[in-house]
């Protein structure tokens, strides 16, 4: 009997290449997703050292992080933005890497395009200049951000130096209560286990929970790993990974897609395989969550208060006091009832067609806050054109938001869309570190779509639950 | 290929930059990404920690006129989580530093720093805190990170550090960046490519 192998495992046996003398592992990449920000200056290394780019057809590449959501009329005003965006062009159009622009109807953000092309598929390796590439493992991939200089390392060689992560085992099981998504669950396992919990860690999802979500669940989990400190995260490839996959443009088509099936589950996690660490979460457990910090690990359920310093270990209590200050909190103070000045629905996390039906739901018929600015920005063009098929941006605009182009937007603010002075904004994103959307000042609060819109509607955090009726019997 | 200087001992002075979670949007806000080079980076190190908006400084350790000239960054706990940005240690590097001794990193900031000959070292958390309070009081102190001893050295007082064995070796042999091996492996990244179903040019 063979050994019995983790997901991990495998895919990191079959992309091994071999070991360099550091002890590393120089590791095949089968997928390299490039964006505008974090490349310019890996072409220009590569340019420098008269190398190419080694398999071209392996790179795929788009713009999101700095493109404009409120216009796609060129030239954009930031002219840096501009330059970006030209270098990237020049460098794809140099050495024939498959670019999605603006206006191709496949742009978007990087880890939204993957999956809706079916470039990301399970058993592979993926690499990106992008901290959330975690988003990937959804396919049971192991896909990590990277920095600039392994970018040119990935274009040059298709291979990173890398060392093995130990493996965590998360597993969530029972049924999440009404009005409790994927990104309660992830923000809960990160107040759980901490920041810095996953460091070092790769974590694999189990448990009947991650096997009953849709893909798009599962990628919204998956993102926000590297939040918890883990470089990356997967679920098991499954029947519904394996439907969500059948017929997109880059997948397997006629007799090569059986074959692939075939081989994307036999990556699955062998029983009985060998894991670092166990965690056990009862999804009864899971509540409605809130970051009210600025670390995606300072979270309380959307019904408590946020910490007093004096109750958290003497070593947090510094960390507390900072945050309280940042968020212009009192310890002590239910985080329910925070007045919004921003609502923002976007970014890799949470910015999917599923996102903005569940958002139309609860929205028809209802109004945003006369002091919240709201804006839905879908993840891709694809998103964006799906949405307004089924008439969900009307059911946005007439509630009084703004229905953005695609891109990163306000999730990190390198485009026009930025929090002003100590604006305090709910957000369906995955960081809420300081100045993180575009003010110094400015403040963060994480949540799920749901509860973006429950806070548009009244102009504070608020249980969606209550606002909406959410979980309890609605008449149609 | 050019070769690399080894990176074996740094010595020079500290600037403690107290708390754990030092996020990369702290080491260096985003809006400093909009370049197509790092050359400009080190000016934006800190930024909002050190300026407020209106551009006065807000009295940041890194701008005591003692600790002028720091090339040893003193720090807490999972230092440079979040975004994968090179940018937060390559303005790290052209603002002066050459090492960072903290309680621990994030994982691809420690790969990005030492990729580019930044030393990352971690302290245990009295160490740590020893040698924060003495950077502290005395700016002009000499600090030695040593990579071959894996000690750092503070003064009179010594402290054992930890790293990985990897990036410890690349650094201390002047193989931190990896392309030039990666490269000699070229033959077998092309077998391994032809195993995994892809088509290889020749």
């Amino acid at each position: 009997m063979p050994e019995p192998r983790s997901l991990l495992d495998k895919v990191w046996d079959a992309h091994a290449v071999r070991t360099l003398r550091s002890g590393q592992t120089q590791l095949f990449i089968d997928t390299h997703l490039v964006h505008e920000v974090t490349s310019p200056q890996a072409f220009g290394m590569l340019r420098d050292l008269g190398l190419k780019v080694l398999m071209p057809e392996r790179t795929f590449a788009t713009v999101d992080h700095i493109v404009p959501t409120h216009t796609r009329v060129e030239p954009f005003e930031d002219p840096m933005a501009a330059e970006m965006i030209a270098h990237l062009r020049r460098n794809v159009a140099e050495h024939g890497i498959a670019f999605f622009d603006v206006g191709s109807g496949r742009q978007g953000i990087v880890h939204m395009v993957g999956p809706e092309l079916g470039l990301t598929q399970p058993g592979t390796t993926i690499a990106c200049g992008d901290s959330h590439t975690s988003t990937h493992g959804a396919f049971g991939a192991i896909a990590f951000g990277i920095g600039t200089t392994q970018v040119r390392d990935v274009l040059a060689t298709q291979t990173l130096a890398l060392s093995k992560p130990k493996l965590r085992r998360i597993e969530v099981n029972g049924t999440l209560g009404p009005g409790v998504y994927a990104k309660d669950v992830i923000l809960h396992i990160i107040r759980t286990l901490g920041v810095k919990g996953g460091v070092g860690y790769a974590y694999e999802y189990a448990g009947d929970v991650f096997d009953r979500m849709t893909m798009e669940e599962r990628m919204t989990v998956c993102n926000m790993s590297i939040e918890g400190g883990a470089r990356f995260g997967y679920v098991q490839p499954d029947a519904t990974t394996v439907a969500y996959l059948r017929g997109r443009p880059y997948a397997p088509q006629g007799a090569d897609w059986d074959a692939a099936v075939e081989r994307w589950l036999a990556f699955r996690s062998d029983p009985g395989c060998r894991y670092d660490d166990v965690v056990e979460i009862r999804a009864e457990d899971v509540p409605p969550t809130v970051t009210w910090g600025i670390n995606p690990g300072q979270a309380v359920a959307i019904d408590e208060c946020v910490p007093r310093p004096e109750d958290v270990p003497p070593g947090e209590r510094q960390a507390v006091e900072e945050a309280l200050a940042h968020m212009q909190l009192e310890g002590g103070q239910p985080i329910a009832g925070t007045p919004v000045d921003v609502a923002f629905l976007g970014s890799c996390t949470n910015a999917r067609l599923s996102d903005f039906v569940a958002v139309a739901e609860v929205l028809a018929g209802r109004r945003v806050h006369p002091r919240v600015k709201a804006i839905a920005v879908p993840g891709s063009e694809h998103v964006k054109s799906e949405c307004e098929r089924l008439g969900i941006d009307r059911v946005l605009k007439a509630a009084g938001f703004e229905w953005r182009a695609a891109g990163c937007s306000m999730c990190l603010a390198m485009n026009p869309d930025k929090l002003v002075g100590d604006q305090l904004c709910a957000s369906s994103s995955n960081r809420n570190f300081k100045g993180r959307q575009g003010s110094p000042t400015g403040r963060t609060v994480l949540m799920s779509p749901v509860m973006v819109a429950a806070a548009a509607v009244t102009g504070v955090v608020t249980d969606a639950r209550e606002v909406f009726g959410v979980g309890r019997e609605v008449v149609a | 290929m050019s070769a690399f200087e080894p990176v074996i001992r740094v010595t020079g002075t500290g600037v403690a930059v107290c708390g754990d979670d030092i996020d990369t949007d702290r080491i260096i806000p985003a809006r400093f990404l909009k370049c197509v080079t790092f050359d400009e980076l080190g000016e934006g190190l800190f930024y909002d920690e050190r300026f407020a908006p209106d551009g006065t400084l807000k009295g940041h350790p890194l701008d005591r006129p003692a600790c002028a000239g720091a090339s040893v960054l003193v720090t807490g706990a999972n230092f440079g989580c979040g975004s994968s940005r090179e940018h937060a240690p390559q303005s790290l590097v052209r603002a002066g530093f050459r090492a960072v001794v903290a309680g621990s990193f994030a994982e691809i900031f420690f790969g990005n720093a030492t990729n580019i000959g930044l030393a990352c070292v971690r302290l245990a958390p009295d160490d740590l805190a020893d040698l924060t309070a003495r950077v502290q009081a005395d700016p002009t102190l000499p600090v030695t990170v040593d990579l071959e001893a894996m000690r750092v050295e503070a003064g009179d007082r010594g402290y054992a550090a930890a790293m990985p064995d990897s990036a410890r070796t690349a650094l201390i042999t002047g193989t931190y960046d990896p392309l030039a091996e990666l490269l000699e492996g070229l033959p077998q990244v092309r077998a391994t490519a032809l195993a995994l179903g892809h088509e290889v040019p020749s």
